[in-house]
């Protein structure tokens, strides 16, 4: 489908690497701190973090709650920025980004899936997973086209007239993944993407992102369950606002 | 996102509260409905009033005896010194002394109570000269009106109005018949045409009688040369102006008085009586839509209530469009076009009303409402603006929330 409208054109087989460059890590974090401050307090959340991910890698972020993994995945998703150190998202510096330019950052290069899916509930799936587009001034033909071809990749090309209430809670997460990769982002950043979810949805869940992985997506996973994690190919083990550990999970 | 799909969720977020929107929109409406019915009630107040005096005649000068504007500050109030007489009438109509009047219509008025065969009417007689009818733009039904012959015979005949006849008689049919006042006998010789009701004076219950025999029969005693009123007709709408002036010349004359502020005498045309009548209306209507301002205000802040009601609701929402790339700016339109969609439902739907109203009220309140397209039109501007303007403050807060405290709120 040609889509002069669209920064990042879907490659024609479907696999989405919107990359130039194989060799630009998609993440890039050097020496990465953050501080929050309530009045005299000060917290250091982030104590220097390095962090390297590369195109098409499948990692998972773990660690308990207070760990700083929460704090990592709002920077990794540009909802933040750091106190101090660098981080390079798929080549741009995000550090000196204002306001506007951090969400036109976010709407181009991050897809994101949330734990409690965070669906419009008065729009039918495709008008949710046509969001994203919305605020690149895509014509909304062609909006609802690559909406219905989003849901078409997760398995939900029949519902996509269907509000969020009358979806199963997998089904919803799966909408949310649609509406993550409409844009064909550089990175799908998901956030406890099952903790909401029956043991049955979270391995339809679970199995779609494996499948998205296989064809080449950069996926970023934060969770505190060892088994969802243990989907990924590297885990990150977070404590005390630092990396513990870094290990690759071999297939 | 174009502004049409801003319009189109907007409209879509004020459907899904649909009570708390119409409660909201109520508020405006009202507003609204008042201000149209309030400016079109003084409009029509206005309109009526210059009917009213437009249908004492055409071209009309009034000469009232006193002064509005005692320089003095101890001259008697309006209308109150018995200063004009007959003579003063006379030699107002001579086309020597002020060749741009036309006529002359002097009135000497009294209230008295007619009666005919058993029926008593109490009406006010006016005393007055044959021009009288041409000067007051009137008709005759039926008969004759009163001649010159009449007046220097001071003869004992009467012509009636409309309602007074249908009063006294039950009919307009009377010339012939006889009415009295105070034991004496008049003869009817006329039914004037009617003329209309005109607000608090009717036009078509009155009685006129020869100027002579009013004052011989009906006034007498000291006041008997005293005239209550002279109508003055201007031979066009261009004399107008040069009939005042030589009306005020030749009664100053007349009464020997050189300083025209102390002028016994005061000469008004229909435009001034027009304007002081219209004044008060006008003053009434600004304190009136004043008030329905001030519910539209109400209203107003009404809209701003809700407004940050579904900011806090939304907060969510307003977290995920953030997160997915909306803008500030994005934000802060789609709270702001809610707002005024809420403003121009209130608009439109006051509008109805008030437009409604404005043709429903006037047979009810015998009053006229004149409803103009520019206050229609105003009123829907003006109810958008006020959706605007009272949605800012609650689409900069949407605008404001930082996406991740916005996305973790529950």
């Amino acid at each position: 489908m040609a889509d002069p409208f669209d920064a990042f054109p879907s490659s024609s087989d479907g696999v989405g690497v919107a990359l130039a460059d194989l060799h630009t890590p998609v993440i890039e974090l050097v020496g990465a701190r953050k501080t929050y401050r309530s009045g005299s307090i000060e917290f250091e959340a982030l104590r220097g973090v390095d962090l390297r991910i590369e195109p098409g890698e499948y990692v998972a972020i773990m660690g308990p709650s207070g760990s700083g993994k929460s704090t990592l995945m709002n920077i990794i998703g540009c909802l933040d920025t750091l106190t101090e150190g660098e981080y390079h998202l798929a080549g741009d510096d995000i550090a000196e980004l204002d306001e506007i330019d951090l969400a036109e950052i976010r709407n181009l290069r991050i897809g994101f899936v949330f734990q409690q899916f965070h669906l419009l509930p008065s729009l039918p799936a495709w008008r949710n997973v046509e969001l994203p587009l919305m605020y690149r001034h895509v014509p909304v033909a062609v909006r609802r086209a690559r909406a219905a071809a989003a849901l078409e990749r997760v398995g939900l090309g029949d519902r996509t007239a269907n509000r969020p209430g009358e979806l199963s809670g997998g089904q919803q997460q799966r909408v949310a993944v649609a509406r993550a990769l409409v844009g064909e982002p550089d990175l799908l950043l998901a956030d406890e993407p099952t903790g909401n979810l029956d043991s049955a949805s979270t391995a339809e869940v679970l199995a779609l992102l494996d499948e998205l992985h296989a064809q080449g997506r950069t996926i970023v996973l934060i969770t505190h369950e060892l088994e969802v994690a243990q989907h990924a190919r590297r885990i990150v083990w977070v404590r005390d606002g630092l990396i513990q550990a870094d290990e690759v999970i071999d297939r | 996102m174009s502004w049409l799909e801003t319009l189109r969720t907007g409209w879509s977020a004020v459907r899904s509260h649909g009570l708390r929107s119409a409660l909201t929109v109520l508020g405006i409406l009202i507003g609204i409905a008042a201000v149209i019915l309030t400016v079109g009630l003084g409009l029509g107040t206005q309109k009526d009033v210059s009917a009213q005096i437009d249908s004492l005649g055409s071209n009309l000068l009034i000469v009232t005896p006193g002064s509005s504007t005692g320089s003095d500050g101890v001259r008697g109030g309006f209308g109150s010194a018995a200063t004009l007489t007959r003579s003063d009438a006379e030699a107002l109509a001579s086309r020597t002394n002020a060749p741009d009047v036309l006529a002359v219509a002097p009135e000497k008025s009294t209230s008295a109570s007619l009666e005919a065969n058993d029926t008593n009417w109490t009406t006010t007689v006016t005393g007055t000269t044959t021009d009288w009818l041409d000067v007051r733009s009137r008709e005759l039904e039926n008969g004759r009106f009163l001649t010159a012959e009449d007046d220097a015979d001071r003869a004992s005949v009467i012509v009636l109005g409309s309602e007074t006849a249908t009063e006294l008689f039950g009919t307009t049919r009377v010339v012939g018949q006889s009415v009295s006042i105070s034991d004496h006998d008049y003869q009817v010789i006329g039914v004037l045409a009617a003329q209309g009701a005109s607000g608090s004076e009717d036009l078509d219950d009155v009685a006129l009688v020869p100027l002579s025999t009013a004052a011989e029969q009906l006034v007498g005693g000291f006041s008997r040369n005293a005239l209550s009123t002279i109508y003055v007709q201007a031979a066009s709408t261009d004399q107008l102006s040069a009939a005042d002036q030589e009306t005020t010349t030749l009664l100053l004359n007349l009464h020997g008085i050189t300083d025209a502020d102390a002028a016994d005498f005061t000469v008004s045309s229909q435009d001034a009586l027009v304007s002081t009548a219209t004044a008060v209306y006008r003053t009434l209507t600004v304190l009136l839509t004043g008030i329905a301002a001030l519910s539209l205000l109400v209203g107003g802040i009404g809209v701003m209530n809700i407004m940050l009601v579904s900011v806090t609701e939304r907060t969510r929402e307003i977290g995920l469009r953030k997160a997915l790339g909306a803008p500030p700016w994005a934000i802060r339109r789609q709270f702001l076009v809610e707002a005024s969609v809420l403003g121009l439902a209130g608009g439109v739907i006051g509008a109805a009303l008030g437009i409604v109203a404005a043709h429903a009220l006037p047979s009810l309140l015998d009053t006229s409402i004149v409803v103009s397209g520019a206050a229609v039109a105003g009123s829907v501007v003006i109810a958008i603006a006020i959706g605007l303007v009272f949605g800012v403050y609650p689409a900069t807060r949407a605008a404001r929330l930082t996406p991740i405290d916005a996305l973790r709120s529950e």
